[in-house]
């Protein structure tokens, strides 16, 4: 429990730091744009094959379900569309990338520490935590948002193939389910909700990767603990954030 | 002329540097030597600052560098260059923008003159046509010497070499040591370089420090090391079975 606090405090000041005005927004705009390329380039292929097959499951299981000739076929449509831009995009997508993103981020900031690359950084006079975590930050409350966007887009696609490729289900059904009471906000509520998880994903890991300390093996333990508990962070705030914005 | 006066440093319970004082030469190359463990490493990493001193001061020039805030201590650092034992360099970075960094952060130059004084650091260590290789892709005395290319990219008032030539043959350590000899004559730098090797204490040594279970054991220059009576320095300096013979000679 001590440790907990201990590490919640520390992550804090670490934020702090990351938060000083940078030294050289050249620099900074360069490495950030960097980030965005490697984040968002580096994430499309995988989440547009998890959304696809996920939007098609999520079909084909609802269409499965329902067995009442009460309950119209259209809500199939309904039902996918709903889950992904509700939950599947913003949340299960972002607790993907958190497995993703972040070891690869605190393996990165890990590896710079034990080869005292950080060190260097910093007889350079260079606030090391700003300018390694700063632009990382930055590009992910850009790119994942869009990120998020596309799985929802192909989520519903994988849904339409369903319909287009199986005798259960319509398309003219399956489209009519996806424009059927169609609200604005909930596509605000997930974004709002992705800006938390992208935050998430790339400050915690960068925090226990610049906190490394010892060789490679810890480099290892903290990938994984960045992982655990941007994981558990994303689902604590997921939580709360439906309580204040959907209740 | 970096002074260092009575500092302290434990890490835990572990009393690593006990009230070491030293002063620095300008000019001069300024050897700390000791056994591995000695805490060599860690009495260069709190002169800069790397790590917090427990207590006691230190002066580049006269200012005094412990009490100051991170903005004022850039001003320092801005002045020093620092070779790392393992080299440190930017692995995500070419040898160019490796040693581009910090001139990008800290001068206004345009991309041809910053190209310039790259080229010219690197010819300085000796490297050619290795602009656009990766850290990974050139040995280890390479790295060393492009370390040492980026720490003088910025004319440095303060040169700090930890290790410069372990893991080198003897003959690329003699190379590198005559280099960091011959640029803190040029330009007339504070060198303070750190090494257990005594090749490079017989090369280059002008002013010795021996750290021992961390203090200061010994002073003294590169004569009077081989004439001392002191039993832990000749075990140290005469540590291998040759070198023993030599000095009963
Ligand atoms: N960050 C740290 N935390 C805790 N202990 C440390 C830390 N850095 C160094 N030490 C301890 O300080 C002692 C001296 O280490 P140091 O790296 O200065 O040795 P050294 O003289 O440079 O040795 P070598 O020649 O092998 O590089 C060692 O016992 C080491 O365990
Ligand atoms: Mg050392």
């Amino acid at each position: 429990m001590i440790s907990a606090l201990h590490n919640i405090g520390s992550y804090f000041l670490l934020l702090a730091r990351v938060f000083k005005k940078p030294d050289n927004y050249k620099l900074y705009w360069r490495q950030t744009v960097h980030e965005m390329v490697s984040l968002g380039l580096g994430s499309l292929g995988l989440i547009a094959i998890i959304s696809l097959f996920m939007g098609a499951v999520v079909t084909l299981q609802t269409v499965s379900a329902i067995n009442s000739p009460l309950i119209p076929l259209y809500t199939v449509g309904y039902a996918t569309r709903q889950s992904f831009i509700l939950e599947l995009a913003p949340t299960v997508m972002c607790l993907i990338l958190a497995g993703k993103i972040g070891s690869n981020i605190s393996s990165e900031i890990g590896s710079m520490r034990i080869t005292e690359q950080i060190d260097a950084l910093e007889i350079m006079g260079i606030n090391s935590a700003s300018y390694l975590i700063l632009p990382k930050i930055i590009a992910a409350l850009f790119t994942i948002p869009i990120i998020i966007i596309y799985s929802m887009f192909l989520g519903i696609v994988g849904g339409w193939i369903v319909g287009a490729y199986s005798s259960m289900l319509s398309v003219s059904e399956y489209v009519y389910g996806i424009r059927w009471d169609f609200q604005l906000f909930h596509v605000v509520y997930a974004l709002i909700k992705t800006l938390f998880f992208a935050f998430v994903i790339t400050s915690v890991p960068s925090y226990y990767g610049y906190y490394t300390r010892g060789g490679a093996l810890e480099i290892g333990k903290s990938s994984t603990k960045s992982v655990v508990y941007s994981s558990i962070t994303i689902l604590i705030i997921n939580y709360i954030l439906t309580q204040l914005l959907l209740i | 002329m970096i002074e260092v006066k009575n500092i302290r440093k434990s890490f835990g319970d572990n009393e690593i540097l006990k009230d070491i004082s030293i002063t620095f030469k300008r000019g001069e190359i300024n050897l700390v030597i000791g056994a591995s463990g000695s805490g060599k490493s860690v009495l260069t990493k709190c002169i800069v600052g790397l790590h917090e001193v427990d207590s006691g001061t230190i002066f580049y020039d006269g200012r005094e560098f412990t009490s100051m805030n991170f903005k004022d201590r850039k001003d320092i650092r801005s002045e020093i260059g620092m070779l790392f034992q393992g080299g440190a360099l930017f692995d995500s970075l070419t040898v160019e923008e490796n040693v581009r960094f910090p001139l990008e952060m800290y001068t206004k130059q345009s991309k041809e003159e910053m190209l310039d004084r790259v080229n010219f650091c690197l010819k300085r260590v000796n490297l050619e046509n290795v602009n656009h290789l990766y850290p990974a892709e050139i040995s280890g005395g390479m790295q060393k010497r492009v370390g040492i290319a980026r720490a003088i990219a910025l004319n440095p008032k303060y040169l700090f070499c930890d290790e410069p030539n372990s893991g080198l043959d003897p003959k690329t350590g003699i190379v590198i040591d005559n280099l960091i000899y011959d640029l803190t004559k040029e330009f007339d730098i504070t060198t303070i370089c750190v090494t257990h090797d005594m090749n490079s204490v017989m090369e280059t040594g002008e002013n010795i420090v021996f750290l021992h279970q961390g203090q200061k054991w010994w002073e003294g220059d590169k004569k009077s090391i081989l004439k001392t009576d002191d039993d832990v320095l000749c075990d140290f300096v005469y540590s291998s079975r040759i070198m023993k013979k030599f000095k009963n000679l």
